[in-house]
Formats: C-alpha cells, structure tokens, sequence
C-alpha cells in the first residue's frame, strides 16, 4: 500500500463510520417520531365522564331538560310518567341537534333532521330516533346516568327496564 | 318579485330550473359559445345583480367572509364555461367545414418544456394565491375559534365551502352513503375515466360534437350536481339547514314541517294497510327489490339497447358495465331529491338495525 491510501479510510474504518453514522440517524429518527406521536395525544383531556349522577327525580318537570346538555351530552325527558336520559348525537352524522321548545322538537343544524320530543325521528336524512342511555336509581334516590350503556328504540330496547325511570 | 325569486330559489324549483338550463346551455352552446353572448351576458346581468346587492339580507349573504370565495368561485366558473363552450363552438365549426381543430393547427403543435414554462407558472400561482390568502384574512379577521365542544354545535353548521356539496347531498341520503360510498365513487370513478374512456377523440382539443356522451355527462355532474348544490348550501341554507331564499332573512325560529316516510312504511301502512311485519327483510322488501333492479336490471337491460351495444362495441364489457355502474351513481342522486322533495320519501330501504339505509 502506498502512503497515499494509508491517509483515506480503510475498509473497516469506512464500515465504522458508517455504523455509527446509520445508528445516530436512526435513533434521531426515532424521537423525533415518537415525540410526533406523542404530540398528537392531548395532555389534559375534557372528555365529559361516562357517567354521573343526575340528582333527584322530583327535580325535573315535565318536558325537556337541558341541564347536562353541555356537561354530559344528555338531556333529561320527562314524560307520560317515564324520565329517560337521551343523547344528544344526532343518528344521521352525529352533529348535536338544538332543542326548540317553540316547535317541541330537536332540531339538528347539519343536514335538518328534527326529532320530537321522545326522540323519534321524523324529518330530515336521520335514519333512526336518538338513543337513550341507561337511567337507574342510587340507593339513596338519586338518578344515575350511565352512558356506556345504550338503548335503540328500532332494536325494540326502549322497553328495556333501564332505560327509563317511572315517575 | 323578491318573494318570487325566494320561491323559485327553493331546491324543489331551482334544481329542475337549473336541469333545463343546463340542457338548453348544452344544446345550444354555439349561440352561447360566442363573444357576442358573453357580452351581452356581462352587460344584462349587471343590473341585475346590483338590483340584487340593494337588498340587505342578500348582502349579509354573500358578504359574509367565509362566502367571499365561492362569490369569486361562482364568477370564475360561469366564465371557464363560456370559454369552454366558446372553444368547442369554434373546434366543431370548423370540423364540419373538414379543417383539423384550432389546437392541432401547425403553428399550435409546438412544444414547450414543462420545466421552466409550466413549473415558473405554477410557483407564481402558488404565490399569489398564499398572498390573496393572507390578504383576505387580515381584512376580514379570521377569527380563531374556542377550543371544540363535543357537545355543542354552530347552528348552522356547515362544511368548508368545498364539501357543501356534499353536506347537501347528505340531506337526502344515509351517511354511509353519501358521506362514504359516493364520495368514494366519484373519486375512483374520476381516476378512472382514462382507462374506460378509450375514444381517443377529442383528446387536446376542445369538441362537444365528437363527444356529446362524455360532454353532457360530465357537465352535469359537475355544474348541476357538485357547483350548484355548493350554491344551495352556501347561499341559501340557514339555521337548521333549512332554505332561505337570497333576500329572507335568516330567522332562527323559522318553522317548516316536512314528515319523511320510508318507502316501507307507503308499502305496508299507506298501500297494504297492514301492520309492518316483524321480519325486517320482509318489511324492505320492496325497496330490497326496487334496488335490485337499479343496479342490476338497467345495465343488463341497457346493454341490450342499440345505445348500449355501440358502446360496447366501441369499449367492450367490462368498461361498459364499469361506465353504466358510474351513471347510475350519479344519477341516483337527482332520483332521490325528486322522491324526497314529491313523496317526501326518506329512504328506499331503510334497516337502521343493519346500519344500512339507502
Ligand atoms: S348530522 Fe344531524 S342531520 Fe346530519
């Protein structure tokens, strides 16, 4: 070998290099992407709870209460003697309908369905009523509202025994 | 008059209003298609549109800075068509009389290389359009909005201007269907225009005449079916989504009733008079069928046709059933408003249980 190729890198000093270099390339990559992923997950979450208690069934009169609308995403519908708890997810897209006390009915500003006051659908793209969420009495009476748990009216649920009090 | 131009904006009159107009543009577009009736287009429209701009509620319309866009949109296409329609009037005159079109003159074959004439042109679009956007929303404040609330929502609530089409169509159809399925169809099916289109006429230049099947098609879909029910949902839909004609005011307590029916429940209480039977299959049956036979009956039938076969001919099987499958896409959107709007039928089938609406 002459002097010359003794000053360029040899064969093993190349692959060294290059190791090092691939590896701190990787590892670089890597935390930037994890640090993305990371990004895209909130720190604080406002996620309304899944459920929660709703007070004392003598606390709600007859019609539609919208209390819990903005916390919880329910509204309380008192009527013909049943207290149920209704989303308020529109069936169509999912936008959240507005209650109209003048007309008596939920109207969704998206695409216009309109459903009456016990939640049937009957204008408008939406294709089947809002749901209802489970509704059960706490030991010392106060209304609890569990969301994980739904009733569908066109599945026949509605007769369900959880998903509406008697008052 | 304002309250009969209100009237007449109402989707139930304007879309079949714009159906015979887009019609009457197409089999006449060699009078449109010239300078004198774009002139005198510009020149009769002006007062009507500053009759128009009198009027507050029609300004608050058309002022409000989300709208400013399709204002400019709505300007730009009216004259991309008329040049269009001019070009292929020039193109198709000139083929009648046996001369090649205007594009394939010798003096037109030249080229030019992509980089730098096409490549420096769209850098300086690029930039133009990043300043008229930063411009605009200096001028009209672009607000930054509250942190989202998953249960609240603007009322009305709609759409980039972009997909108001779409939240239209939304109106007569099951998401899944509309927010979904045709979306899906009409991008697959734009992708796939070369590849069924294989006639190679009308290929770099403009002609309405060598291809009336594609032109009247395409147009439609795009003018009728996509840049007006833009129009509908920017312009004329207020509060709940419901119609407001240009010069009404947006009254949130507006009230309109409009009771849809699936097409089971005419079959088996209006038509039968019976209860609805428990089977749910049974119940849609109709529909089941109706459907069936949309997009299985008309393509096998259609082949048949003398229309049918010279496609066929032209492209063979499988383009001609991918090509008819596309048209009936298409075209069951102004089926469905039309049933909506006289029957007011919601959906043919309508199985909610399988999340299955159409
Ligand atoms: S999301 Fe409510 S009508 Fe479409």
């Amino acid at each position: 070998m002459s002097d010359e190729s003794k000053k360029q890198l040899n064969r093993r000093e190349f692959f060294s290099f290059v190791t090092v270099g691939w590896v701190a390339f990787t590892s670089a990559v890597a935390g930037l992407a994890s640090l993305a992923f990371r990004y895209s997950y909130p720190n604080v979450t406002f996620d309304p709870e899944m459920d929660f208690i709703a007070g004392f069934p003598a606390d709600y009169e007859e019609g539609v209460d919208e209390r819990w609308k903005n916390g919880f995403g329910v509204w309380m519908v008192k009527q013909e003697g049943k207290l149920v708890a209704l989303s308020n997810i529109c069936t169509h897209l999912g936008c959240v309908p507005n209650w109209l006390p003048a007309e008596l009915k939920f109207k969704c500003p998206c695409h216009g369905s309109g459903y009456y006051m016990n939640g049937i659908n009957f204008e408008g793209p939406a294709p089947r009523p809002l749901e209802r969420y489970k509704i059960a009495l706490t030991p010392e009476g106060k209304i609890k509202v569990d969301k994980t748990k739904i009733y569908r009216y066109e599945k026949g649920q509605w007769d369900h025994p959880d998903s509406y009090l008697s008052v | 008059m304002k309250e009969f131009i209100n009237y007449m904006a109402d989707p139930i009159r304007s879309f079949p209003i714009m159906t015979i107009l887009y019609i009457l543009m197409m089999k006449y577009y060699r009078i449109i298609g010239t300078k004198k009736f774009a002139i005198g287009a510009v020149v009769a429209s002006l007062p009507v549109v500053a009759w128009f701009c009198m009027d507050a509620n029609f300004r608050a319309i058309i002022l409000w800075p989300d709208n400013i866009p399709i204002n400019i949109i709505i300007i730009l296409i009216a004259w991309l068509t008329w040049y269009s329609l001019y070009r292929c009037a020039q193109n198709d005159a000139r083929i009648e009389k046996g001369e090649c079109p205007i594009e394939a003159t010798p003096e037109n074959r030249e080229k030019v290389w992509t980089w730098p004439n096409l490549v420096y042109t769209e850098l300086m679009c690029m930039i133009g359009a990043t300043v008229f956007l930063v411009v605009w929303a200096i001028i009209f404040k672009a607000p930054l909005e509250e942190p989202a609330n998953p249960t609240w929502a603007p009322n009305p609530a709609k759409a980039p201007w972009y997909f108001l089409g779409l939240q239209e169509m939304l109106v007569y159809f099951d998401p899944w269907m509309a927010g979904v399925v045709l979306p899906g169809i009409i991008v697959v099916g734009l992708m796939a225009i070369p590849y069924i289109d294989t006639n190679p006429k009308g290929n770099g230049y403009f002609t309405i005449k060598e291809r009336p099947l594609a032109m009247w098609m395409f147009m439609y879909g795009w003018l009728v079916l996509w840049i007006y029910l833009i129009i509908v949902g920017t312009f004329l839909r207020g509060p709940n989504w419901t119609f407001y004609g240009p010069f009404e005011y947006w009254d949130f307590h507006k009230v309109v009733s409009e009771y849809n029916v699936n097409l089971s429940e005419f079959l088996w209480i209006k038509w039968l008079n019976m209860p609805m039977p428990g089977n749910i299959v049974l119940r849609e049956i109709l529909g089941i069928i109706l459907t069936v036979a949309y997009i299985v009956v008309i393509p096998l039938w259609s082949a048949k046709t003398k229309w049918g076969k010279k496609i066929i001919e032209n492209t063979g099987q499988i383009r001609y059933y991918i090509f008819i499958f596309l048209l009936l896409g298409m075209t069951s959107l102004p089926i469905k408003m039309v049933l909506r709007w006289l029957f007011s039928l919601k959906y043919i089938i309508a199985l909610p249980e399988w999340e299955l609406n159409l």
